[in-house]
């Protein structure tokens, strides 16, 4: 018979040692009078050990340990969006009614709200053969974004009754022949992929109205993304800007460990905040999880899978999930503390031998699939990186860096001049261009990847030019040469730098960026000729309609008036032969 | 309650005692010890089990021997709270150090401190004008931030931590901070300079001291700034007030987190420090903010000496990791003769942003700053350029920028330590420093700033 009470053995921080209870890997138990939230991660014969979600301060041996007989798992359903959870999916406000403005412990809380009825409206009908996966009905859940109610993944059968109505999501809203129930809420363990049929390629940009990302260092949907940095460098900002102007259809953000003001910050932001995709709200397609440095760091070592299951819930309604983990870093650490508990064997850097393992299994649930019901949808990953020291040498970074396809590098040096985003060209890569150069040439211009090999040719050969700079002074240079240092101080002051707070110039279009440069290749161009018919270098760059072209990006309706600029810089330019 | 007394310890290795065979002990809970001589020493559990227990004692374990009482007080570390705290100096533990009365404890309050809820948390927006220009322009300081100065041995840092005391306050407002100060292993003399500024200002009668010097017990520091936090939020979420906490030094406080992980033979993370650092140090620097639905808050300012004056040097790299921002002092400004030497460049304020602009500070601000920092940042580069190759071979533009980074320290950084700036003082001052760049160089300033504020001779 099994037994489903024992009692604690031993406390060590978050680690709870528990004896004469039969539990399974990953099983939920109640730990102690207070009955925290743990999840057994170790079995040794008669002894259990439970990573404990909640503070274990003044918990004995003897208290006792329930086992409940569910993994950890989310619920999933209408409810889910504008959320903001902490890592064990307990809602935030909820905890705030519940404990005040800090968070005690001992509190259950559900992730959706059982009580509130939503507007269900049947697709299906009775007769109809349905599989997992297969949608049977809608709900307006937010302005933007109607969510898909989907038979469980394991069930199948031909529908005997649904209705359309007011429900709440754990009524049941569809029977099948076979007397299986469906409601609009689903549980799903974290820890396990949702299934689909089959991932594609990815062939379409994310595309995020950030130059440097979408022109030179495109992401696919469906791609996963690292952007380690040293503190300061830009990661949270990056992953914010992502998560408001990114074109995914909706978006699951994670604050692993980080501060608690940044998540306030997004709170008190998006509500107000447009999503220039859709015009709406961009509350409107987010979910938030917040499991902040100071909380549990068991709790923080779920989070991450907590988010990456509600992402793959959207994704199989046929979605473009973007997620960004703020900071992958956190979580790894939140592994190492916990494994060190465990006295496991450590590897590198004390991190757990398993660490590449489980930053590849995350990774690999990123990606476009074809659902269950046949449909297309993605989830893109964006995993920050903190390495210590910003040298990315370390377990992380190096077991991140093997898996994505896309490495957006911060660099100290440059936050330090102010150069935001803080992104080193010259090491950061994207695998991607091959698979996207189509989606440019398409939608964009048919030169699109030509015109990005020339950028990124200038500013490889700037950075050679720079160090013969460093050791004769830029006046020793050739004067064409002295001219592609400035095209090349254009492209990093016009075309790279973008303040993600500019009310403005935060977001550009990817046609914006084209048009951008395109013209500081025909500044280029009109250079050399100016120059060619005796124009002088520091009357060329010095033209005031440049300087203007430049600074007009800052005003609205950039994409409109540059043509305009370009011709007048032209003009003046040509006027600085004549001046001679 | 009378608890029972145990003479089970078994091993002795340096701040820890193992015992064996008590009653059930609680994680966290609180321990007095009673050395053979009657005297006594506090501790905490760090490891429970039914077999063994594992003790941290604060005061460390000499002279502790296996025929000492150990006995278990039934409850977490708490500190009696009350609005007497305010005046008073205590020592690391908590004790009164200036010969008054205990305090009269109107709650008691668990030092570990419970995390705000994120979603409760309001995002701090007010200016807090220092007086000081570097700080105010570049590196804005706002009510509820916590923002460390990474410093190094030798360097100012208590100078400025203390001109920052004395004239940091609101614009346009009367509205006064009460510091609380916390010293972990500063040296007396250290803690002498802090306790007589804070004395001739008048601001000791408003603070409350939390005292571990250099010769008090090491693994004490480890709870030093946990009271000091816990006061703070009593004084600020119980009591309406703005606190502002000066901790010094973090440095200190690490070493003895180093010290416990060794003595538990812990699998050390970086440079030996344990792996759980970043959470233990966020459990402190995140007790900082403002919360919905009460008017106090907590600001928090942390000294920090980086070893060997290295940033990436864990303490201040997993530090600078979870505050908002840091203020950084250089030696080589220092040594220039420049006070405050505050190097600008790896400086930051995360929160800055939201809180400077017109209806705060001035509308020209934030473009100031962007300009200032960037112009200073390739004059700093040049000078190094310019050692190799000589001023000649700089174009105009290069050697403009050249001077500005020295115009830079001298006018714009350096100032008196009694010498307190409006906000609009030094954004003026920058406007009037700029002047020596041409104004086509200034890309990061707009068209209309520069026709309202410009200082440009034609
Ligand atoms: N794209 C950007 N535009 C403007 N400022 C930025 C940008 N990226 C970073 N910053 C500045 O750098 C600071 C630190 O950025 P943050 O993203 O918080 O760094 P990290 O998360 O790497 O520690 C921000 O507070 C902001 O001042
Ligand atoms: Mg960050």
């Amino acid at each position: 018979m099994s037994n489903n009470e024992g009692v604690i053995y031993r406390i060590s921080g978050p680690v709870v040692t528990a004896t004469g209870i039969d539990a399974r890997m990953y099983e939920v138990v109640r730990v102690g009078h207070e009955k925290l939230m743990g999840e057994v991660i170790e079995i040794h014969g008669e002894q259990s050990v439970i990573q404990v979600y909640e503070d274990t301060s003044g918990i004995r041996p003897g208290e006792p340990v329930l086992s409940t007989g569910q993994t950890l798992s989310v619920q999933l359903g209408p409810g889910l969006l504008t959320s903001i959870y902490d890592g064990i999916q307990r809602p935030l406000q909820t905890l705030e009614e519940v404990m005040g403005v800090f968070i005690t412990r001992g509190v259950d809380a559900d992730g959706l709200d059982l009580e509130k009825k939503w507007d269900f409206v049947a697709t299906a009908s009775a007769g109809d053969e349905v599989v997992g996966g297969q949608i049977i009905g809608t709900v307006q859940e937010t302005e933007t974004i109607t969510h898909k109610i989907m038979v469980p993944p394991k069930a199948s059968g031909t529908i005997k009754n649904i209705d359309s109505g007011e429900f709440t999501v754990t009524e049941t809203v569809c029977t099948l022949d076979d007397g299986t129930e469906i409601q609009m809420m689903q549980e799903w363990p974290v820890r396990h992929p949702r299934p689909y049929t089959q991932k594609y390629a990815p062939d379409t940009p994310l595309v995020t109205g950030m130059r440097i990302l979408d022109f030179l260092f495109p992401l696919a949907k469906g791609g996963a993304a690292g952007i380690p940095g040293p503190f300061g460098s830009g990661k949270t900002v990056t992953q914010q800007s992502l998560a408001k102007y990114s074109d995914a259809q909706l978006v699951v953000y994670i604050g692993c460990g980080e501060r608690g003001n940044e998540m306030t910050e997004v709170l008190d932001e998006f509500p107000g905040l447009i999503d220039p995709n859709t015009g709406k709200p961009l509350m409107n397609r987010t979910v938030m999880i917040a499991n902040t440095s100071n909380m549990p760091v068991a709790a923080r070592e779920a989070s991450v899978y907590t988010g990456i299951t509600i992402a793959e819930y959207f994704r199989d309604q046929g979605y473009d999930v973007a997620l960004m983990a703020d900071s992958t870093s956190r979580w790894a650490e939140a592994m190492r503390e916990i494994s060190s508990r465990l006295e496991e064997m450590p590897g590198e850097e004390g991190y757990p031998a398993y660490l590449s393992s489980r930053l590849a299994e995350f990774y690999e649930r990123a990606g476009r699939v074809e659902t269950l019901n046949g449909d297309d949808g993605s989830v893109t990953v964006i995993g920050a990186v903190s390495p210590p020291g910003g040298d990315i040498s370390e377990p992380v970074s190096q077991g991140t860096l093997r898996i994505v396809k896309v490495f957006w590098g911060l660099d100290a040096g440059l936050a330090r001049k102010r150069h935001f985003p803080a992104i080193n060209w010259l090491n950061s890569y994207s695998l991607y261009p091959q698979s996207l150069n189509q989606w440019f040439r398409d939608n964009i211009a048919s030169d699109f990847p030509e015109v990005r090999t020339e950028i990124s040719a200038l500013l490889k050969v700037e950075a050679e030019l720079q160090e013969i700079v460093q050791l004769v002074g830029s006046d020793a240079l050739p004067i064409d040469q002295q001219l592609t240092l400035e095209v090349a101080r254009m492209i990093r002051e016009y075309f790279l730098q973008q303040n993600g707070f500019d009310p403005v110039d935060a977001y550009s279009g990817v046609e914006q960026q084209y048009a951008m440069a395109k013209a500081i290749l025909t500044f280029q161009d009109e250079a050399k000729k100016a120059m060619a018919a005796g124009a002088r270098l520091q009357d060329v760059v010095n033209v005031p309609a440049r300087t203007e072209l430049m600074r007009a990006r800052f005003a609205e309706g950039y994409l409109e008036s540059i043509g305009g600029l370009v011709d007048d810089m032209v003009g003046e330019i040509t006027g600085t032969v004549e001046a001679n | 309650m009378t608890s029972k007394e145990y003479k089970t310890i078994t091993d002795i290795k340096g701040p820890l005692v193992f015992l064996e065979k008590t009653e059930p002990v609680a994680y966290g809970e609180i321990v007095t010890i009673r050395l053979s001589d009657g005297s006594m020493k506090n501790g905490q559990v760090l490891d429970t089990s039914d077999d063994a227990v594992i003790v941290q004692v604060f005061e460390g374990t000499e002279a502790i021997d296996r025929q000492a009482g150990v006995k278990f007080l039934g409850d977490v570390f708490k500190l009696p709270v009350s609005r007497d705290l305010v005046g008073r100096i205590l020592d690391g533990a908590g004790r009164p150090r200036d010969g008054g009365p205990d305090i009269v404890a109107e709650e008691k309050a668990d030092i570990i401190g419970a995390a705000i809820n994120p979603y409760s948390r309001q995002s701090p927006h007010d200016f807090i004008q220092t007086g000081v220009s570097a700080i105010d322009c570049c590196t804005t300081l706002v009510r509820g931030q916590k923002l460390p100065i990474f410093s190094a041995s030798g360097l100012p840092h208590n100078d400025i931590a203390l001109q920052i005391a004395r004239q940091a306050k609101l614009k346009d407002s009367d509205e006064e901070f009460i510091v609380v100060f916390c010293a972990m292993g500063i040296t007396a003399e250290e803690y002498n300079f802090f306790r007589t500024d804070l004395e001739r200002t008048g601001a000791l009668e408003n603070a409350v001291l939390f005292v571990n010097l250099a010769d008090d017990p090491a693994v004490e520091r480890l709870i030093t700034p946990r009271l000091a936090l816990t006061a703070a939020e009593y004084l600020a979420f119980e009591h309406d007030y703005h606190v502002l906490v000066i901790y010094t030094d973090m440095t200190n406080y690490c070493d003895s987190l180093r010290q416990i992980g060794a003595a538990r033979e812990e699998v050390p993370g970086r440079r030996g420090y344990p792996g759980y650092m970043y959470t233990d140090l966020a459990m402190l620097y995140e007790r900082a903010g403002i919360v919905k639905g009460k008017k106090g808050s907590i600001t928090q300012f942390p000294i920090l000496t980086m070893p060997g004056d290295d940033i990436t040097h864990p303490i201040p790299d997993l530090s600078g990791y979870i505050t908002e921002g840091q203020i950084v002092i250089s030696r080589e400004l220092h040594q220039a003769g420049i006070y405050p030497p505050i190097n600008v460049l790896p400086s930051l304020s995360r929160l800055m942003g939201g809180c400077i602009g017109e209806k705060t500070t001035r509308d020209d601000h934030k473009k100031v700053s962007d300009q200032m920092y960037a112009a200073y940042a390739e004059g700093r580069e040049l000078r190094g350029l310019v050692a190799i190759v000589g001023e000649d071979a700089l174009n105009e533009r290069d050697l403009q920028l050249l001077k500005f980074s020295d115009i830079f320290e001298d006018k714009f950084l350096r100032q008196d330590r009694d010498e307190d700036r409006t906000i609009d003082e030094t954004l003026d001052l920058c406007w009037n420093l700029m002047s020596s760049i041409d104004e086509k160089y200034l890309v990061r300033l707009d068209r209309e700033l520069i026709d309202k504020y410009g200082q440009h001779t034609e």
